[in-house]
């Protein structure tokens, strides 16, 4: 017998023994498991659950991975070779007794989730209780309520305490007494769970005959006072919260488009390959990554620090090599750069095809970034995307300062004004060129951090955000900072605006539409530059 | 205006369309019905579609050279109109099917899947060979004539054109992605049957659809010519040196501009509509900016402003395409990027441009020198 099996097989009598019963579960109950009707199997699952004892959880786990068999009227747990009696915990030789599985359909699993959450209820562990709480409020059997309600005498914390009366609630909203269903639709309404005001709207809904589902007027005029004050107490974090998806999908943007309308500004052309230097910075990120988890493993938390300047330093030095060897020959002709570019992305795209192959990569979130910030309710903003906004915040103040502070910032600006006049003033616009490409190029490498923080890294990765980084540059308008960014955030709430009543596809058609309408009003963007400049 | 046609073209302008036109009407048809299968002579069902297919993507750069060469405009949305011609004529051969489809429905499969009972109101008149023929000019005529009327009205012109038709493309791809836009969404459409009744299937439908190709392929070149080299060509080309100054000596660039977009819209309508039949699908994916993109390089390979040009850049490009993409597949993509580069760089007149500029060099300037602001 290989080690590693022995290894398992001890591991698992160790667990065994360790779930002996101490004391007899209902042995009829366990019985009843291998029952051929699922209504009499979930019958038995709930007796055990019923009886309140820990006992049952090895059994009822093993059920629910498909582990529990039986044999000659006995209730067998196999786990690889090795059997046991579910009862007694003693072994049992398998090759005489031909034990047959006890099949399990899904309405069986859903019984069994909520039994285990309610043997859990009794465990010690504050957090045990609460997550066993949390799945019971979701939904329970009718069988749970004189558990749940005895868990909910014993209970002394009060958040754990309201769960498990609102879990109570849902159940007795069922009942046959008007006055117990009025109580439960109150308890509901301190709920603040999306699932209950479904619950309760489902009581003002009339049937096939035209009767409403719940027949007493009071219990009625109950549940809409509920639905009102839940409802009003979910407006603010879901508004926060669809705030912020906005929000976030605007700083991906304004991170994808900030290079790309600075070069644009600047040499008027479009660089078609800019979201290659996305997609550069995101496998730079996965490289660093890579290197950290072999090399570094107690300092993988920290690798983005090692990874922003990177990718910043790779996208950058691409792009700067690009301008000196191919961009600067095109100066004047604006339509083939474009056409240039494309033809560079393409070849971009398939060298990483070549490198890293075709499929996705994987980039893990530091463990700083799993996780997130809970504001009450069903909203939970993730804070990979808040360290993203954070970001690009830094980003967008970094380079507004370069713009506005230092010499090579000024001499950008006046390159976009007026290249014509920045070249008779002394400025050298050769070099103020390769130096801003570089420039925005490396800052799509920073947008490509960001982007492998949330998303799939792939040879296509640039792909998919070129065309919308181009709506921001042309919303915006052109060498204007504050026009790209009030573009990619207004392009980003107005996306997951619409996406609940149009749908994502439909919500970006109009967004397109919008724009080309836009563009009919204001050629020149939101933030036009006025003056000599603005014909060129 | 007969006189006007005949010249054209010099005597080896209309010598090179003659050969042209004995190849695709007699030489191939003949290769393919008449000479025996196991003849080294015999053309299979694999080139004729091949090369039906190469001849509506060099209708498709003929018409792309028009705007782009002679008025300036880059589109990077000729593949809409294209795809749009091409489900015109592809929802008229859904409808041929009839009852054959998989689920014996007089709907398409696609609307039985989705639980359609009937069609949507577009589908209209559907079943009319004359309606497709309609709609095939239609489509893409007014889609580009509404749009073009409010981009060259509010003076969009240079990279923001091309960017914006980019966009157009796009979302119109997403749109026909979507099922229940009622166009088949991912899959489009394919698994036709028949067309005015004949088999799909048939050789000899297969020949005939390649010939009309070809003679469609003629008249667009033909009509391309004409129009440049006349009045209107010369304004056009003005326009596109120098469009303030046109405008101050009182002609409505708009107009022009509108009009040659529009004309050239409808080509490449025309081209998918008469791609559909032939290769026997069409989906969003026609649609996609890299698939416009594309028939940009065919233009830049062959020449701008030359209309022979491009039908000699699509034949290359694409030649070399199903070649490639056969032999080795990943290089394609560096191929095709290169292409973009070198030919940017060193050929900025194309095949033809540098050609001409050879025989013209001793006299004046190339005929193509693009000026734009920004």
């Amino acid at each position: 017998m290989p080690k590693s099996r022995l290894i398992a097989l001890l591991l698992a009598g160790w667990l065994l023994a360790l779930a002996a019963p101490a004391h007899a579960l209902d042995a009829a109950a366990v019985a009843q498991l291998a029952a051929e009707d699922s209504a009499a199997k979930i019958e038995a699952v709930g007796k055990l659950a019923a009886d309140g004892d820990a006992a049952a959880i090895p059994i009822l786990r093993a059920l629910q991975n498909d582990e529990l068999y039986a044999a000659e009227g006995r209730i067998l747990i196999v786990r690889g070779d090795a059997a046991t009696d579910a009862l007694t915990g003693e072994p049992v030789d398998t090759a005489a007794a031909a034990p047959e599985p006890i099949v399990v359909n899904n309405r069986i699993r859903n019984a069994i989730d909520s039994a285990l959450a309610g043997l859990r209820l009794v465990a010690p562990e504050r957090e045990l209780r609460l997550a066993a709480a949390r799945e019971l409020a979701g939904g329970a059997g009718a069988a749970m309520l004189p558990l749940i309600r005895a868990a909910l005498e014993r209970e002394s914390d009060a958040e754990i305490a309201d769960l498990l009366a609102q879990a109570a609630a849902t159940i007795e909203i069922g009942s046959p007494d008007p006055e117990v269903r009025r109580g439960a639709v109150r308890v509901l309404g301190r709920s603040d769970r999306p699932q209950t005001l479904e619950l309760l709207a489902g009581l003002l809904r009339r049937n096939a005959d035209g009767d409403f589902v719940e027949p007493d007027a009071a219990v009625r005029a109950e549940a809409e006072a509920a639905i009102a004050t839940i409802e009003a107490r979910l407006f603010v974090p879901r508004a926060i919260g669809a705030l912020f998806s906005g929000l976030s999908l605007g700083s991906v943007l304004l991170l994808a488009a900030l290079g790309l309308a600075i070069t644009f500004g600047l040499m008027g052309i479009i660089n078609m390959a800019h979201g290659e230097m996305l997609m550069i910075g995101a496998y730079t990120t996965f490289v660093v990554q890579t290197i950290f988890r072999r090399y570094f493993p107690e300092a993988f938390d920290a690798y983005l620090l090692v990874a922003v300047p990177a990718a910043f330093l790779a996208a950058g030095l691409v792009g700067v090599a690009l301008e000196r060897t191919i961009i600067r020959h095109l100066y004047g002709r604006p339509l083939e750069t474009l056409l240039t570019t494309w033809g560079i992305s393409l070849i971009l795209i398939q060298a990483v095809r070549t490198v890293f192959g075709a499929q996705n990569v994987e980039v893990a979130n530091p463990s700083w970034m799993s996780g997130g910030f809970h504001l009450g309710a069903d909203v939970v903003l993730p804070s990979n995307r808040v360290a993203i906004v954070l970001f690009a915040a830094l980003v967008v103040l970094l380079v507004g300062l370069f713009l506005a502070r230092t010499r090579l910032g000024l001499c950008v600006r006046a390159v976009t004004q007026n290249r014509a006049m920045a070249d008779c003033m002394g400025i050298p616009t050769p070099r103020v060129d390769w130096m801003t490409f570089g420039l925005g190029s490396g800052i799509a490498g920073l947008g490509g951090v960001a982007l492998s923080q949330i998303g799939n890294v792939g040879p296509d990765l640039g792909q998919s955000y070129i065309v919308d980084s181009f709506m921001v540059v042309v919303l915006g308008g052109v060498g204007q900072l504050w026009g790209t960014i009030i573009a990619a955030i207004g392009l980003g709430e107005v996306n997951k605006f619409l996406e609940p009543y149009a749908g994502a596809v439909l919500g970006k058609i109009f967004v397109l539409v919008f724009i080309i309408l836009f563009i009919q009003k204001r050629p020149q963007g939101l933030f036009a530059l006025k003056g000599r400049a603005a014909e060129a | 205006m007969l006189g006007r046609l005949r010249r054209l073209y010099g005597p080896r302008g209309w010598g090179a369309i003659a050969a042209f036109a004995v190849a695709a009407f007699v030489v191939v048809p003949a290769l393919r019905l008449l000479v025996p299968e196991h003849s080294p002579l015999h053309l299979s069902d694999y080139y004729v579609l091949l090369l039906g297919k190469i001849m509506c993507y060099a209708m498709v750069a003929l018409a792309l050279d028009f705007v782009w060469g002679y008025a300036g405009i880059l589109s990077l949305g000729h593949g809409l109109f294209f795809a749009l011609g091409g489900y015109s004529m592809g929802m008229y051969l859904m409808r041929e099917i009839g009852t054959e489809g998989q689920y014996r429905s007089h709907l398409p499969d696609f609307m039985v899947f989705l639980d359609w009972k009937e069609f949507p109101w577009y589908w209209a008149g559907s079943e009319y060979f004359w309606a497709a023929v309609l709609k095939v000019l239609l489509v893409p005529g007014l889609l580009a004539f509404v749009f073009g009327w409010f981009a060259f009205r509010s003076r969009i012109k240079g990279v923001y054109f091309s960017i914006i038709t980019q966009a157009l493309t796009f979302a119109f791809m997403l749109l026909f992605f979507r099922n229940e836009t009622g166009f088949g969404g991912n899959n489009g459409f394919t698994d036709f049957k028949r067309i005015l009744g004949f088999p799909l299937a048939h050789p000899g439908t297969k020949v005939a659809l390649f010939a009309a190709t070809a003679l469609f392929l003629l008249l667009a070149l033909i009509a391309c010519r004409y129009l440049v080299t006349s009045k209107f060509g010369r304004v056009l080309a003005a326009i596109r040196d120098a469009e303030s100054r046109m405008m101050f000596s009182g002609y409505n660039t708009r107009d022009y501009k509108l009009f040659a977009w529009t004309f050239s819209a409808v080509l490449c309508g025309i081209a998918g509509a008469l791609y559909v039949p032939q290769v026997g699908i069409i989906n969003p994916s026609e649609m996609s900016p890299a698939n416009s993109i594309e028939i940009a390089i065919w233009v830049a390979v062959g020449g701008r402003g030359t209309l022979v040009g491009p039908l000699i850049g699509a034949v290359l490009v694409n030649g070399a395409k199903s070649w490639l993409t056969v032999v080795a597949p990943e290089f394609w993509l560096y191929f095709l990027g290169a292409l973009f580069v070198l030919v940017t760089l060193f050929l900025p007149n194309g095949i033809v441009g540098a050609l001409q500029g050879r025989r013209e060099r001793a006299g004046r300037a190339p005929v193509l020198r693009e000026k734009e602001a920004t």
